[in-house]
């Protein structure tokens, strides 16, 4: 079963529908990248597939479980209950823009939290562990500093690391470059490309361009809840057939880094 | 102007004796209402209808009621009810429960400072509501909270001095007692005022070293 499985996905705020029908998938090993407008809903998206926003209407199905709702017998469906939730995201990785490191932590503490806590591993493995995946993002010389005092660059890295902790069938990143310097983006693109490499299944909501074009197998363009156009980087990014792709790829892309 | 030396330095022991009392009382409600508080709280913002409302009633209740009126009501109320409790858990509970409510809305507040996204963190990678509440939120909503509950500790403390009315040898009754045998007022209560002065200075110590201890967040 593929990782992750999209079915007719509806949602929206009050009376304003986010998303409009989104049907896909995502193969194990691959990279998608979802792009778009901002409002496009490609976030809201993102955290529907772990739960963290409710939808109305849909099946949604994450590393073999069914998120939100169950799935349809005889017509009926069930909301899958909390403790299952909590359960199927053990297997569902998420970064988010915003890191949402733990500040009372150290950066090991926030990478052996969940293992220690969640999956009750010893606390000597976890650390051991805890350390080998600070070491894998970069950070061997950080495992004991605070978020407070690492760049934000680091600390998204030790985001990564955190979630990477619970061994995740599945990663998805929440516009993780979005909050961070300019100078600081590339480290952390350098670490979700060596993950890509290592063959994580991926889902990367971006405004990267050139993320998407080097390290995606696929590129999602969504625009008003829908998507729109999907494809090979190359054609979605280089030759987009829609006119909503082509207009929106004129306004992020400068001139210049445009690929024929 | 009667303050007189030897009934000050003859008073200090019986005083002493009393500022036990009061010091024992205030340390059992100090740490039950914060146990209160702390649940009061997580109550308060489980998002369940029913343990909010409860939380709700409780705090609007025991913050409308003057202290006094809810010492005298369980001192001499309750035997009526054929309830016969002990002075001292009498006032226990009287100054627990008061000072529950008011570390209850500070906790809360405290839980609702903390950016939504530590929940969301906690929840994606597998904890449960009460698990990332305890081990994420809750610590960092201590931290925070921990002056104004240094507050209210010490308005416990001295909060503490209406027990006399229900016949607690405490500090104030201390004073009370030697103002009435020797007929002066000045000397005595010159020595109480000390002593919850004192009392009051290692609760603040206390405070202030938690919080540089905690200053990381």
């Amino acid at each position: 079963m593929k990782p992750v499985i999209v079915r007719n996905l509806h949602k929206s705020y009050g009376s304003t529908p986010v998303l409009r029908g989104v049907d896909m998938e995502v193969a194990r090993g691959e990279v998608v990248c979802v792009i778009g407008p901002s409002g496009s809903g490609k976030s809201t998206l993102l955290q529907c597939l772990n739960g963290l926003e409710p939808f109305e209407h849909g099946e949604v199905i994450v590393a073999g479980q069914h998120v939100g709702w169950g799935p349809e017998r005889g017509g009926a469906r069930r909301r899958v209950p909390e403790r299952e939730m909590t359960l199927a995201r053990r297997r569902i990785g998420i970064v988010f823009q915003q890191f949402n490191l733990f500040p009372h932590m150290t950066a090991l503490g926030n990478v052996t939290e969940a293992p220690v806590q969640v999956l009750r591993q010893q606390r000597e493995a976890a650390e051991a562990g805890g350390r080998e995946l600070l070491a894998r993002v970069g950070l061997a010389h950080k495992v004991d500093a605070y978020p407070a005092d690492l760049s934000g660059g680091q600390q998204q890295r030790v985001a990564i690391a955190r979630a990477l902790a619970m061994n995740p069938e599945v990663m998805l990143f929440d516009e993780v470059t979005s909050a961070l310097d300019p100078e600081l983006v590339g480290e952390v693109l350098a670490v979700m490309r060596r993950l890509a490499e290592d063959g994580m299944t991926m889902l990367v909501v971006t405004h990267e361009m050139g993320f998407a074009r080097e390290a995606a197998d696929r590129v999602i363009f969504m625009d008003g809840g829908v998507i729109v156009e999907q494809g090979p980087p190359e054609e979605v990014l280089g030759r987009p057939r829609e006119e909503r792709t082509r207009s929106f790829l004129g306004r992020v892309l400068r001139p210049e880094t445009v690929t024929a | 102007m009667d303050f007189e030396w030897p009934i000050f330095v003859a008073a200090l022991p019986a005083l002493a004796r009393g500022a036990a009392t009061t010091a024992e009382l205030a340390a059992v409600s100090i740490l039950l209402g914060l146990v209160i508080g702390v649940f009061g709280g997580l109550a308060r913002v489980s998002g369940m209808r029913v343990l909010n409302v409860a939380a709700i009633a409780y705090t609007t209740l025991m913050r409308g009621i003057p202290l006094l009126v809810t010492l005298l009501f369980l001192c001499y109320g309750l035997p009526s009810l054929g309830l016969l409790l002990e002075a001292k858990t009498v006032a226990i509970i009287a100054l627990s429960v008061t000072n529950g409510a008011y570390v209850t809305e500070i906790v809360r507040a405290g839980i609702l400072s903390v950016d939504r996204g530590q929940m969301r963190a906690a929840r994606s990678l597998g904890m449960g509501w009460a698990l990332a509440m305890r081990r994420i939120v809750l610590p960092q909503a201590l931290r925070r909270v921990l002056p104004p509950i240094g507050n209210e500790a010490i308005t416990l403390l001295k909060n503490t001095a209406l027990v006399s009315v229900i016949a607690i040898p405490d500090l104030l009754r201390a004073g009370t007692d030697v103002m009435t045998w020797q007929a002066n007022t000045f000397s005595p209560f010159a020595g109480v005022a000390l002593m919850y002065l004192m009392m009051t200075l290692p609760l603040v110590a206390l405070v202030a070293r938690l919080e540089a201890k905690w200053r990381v967040a």
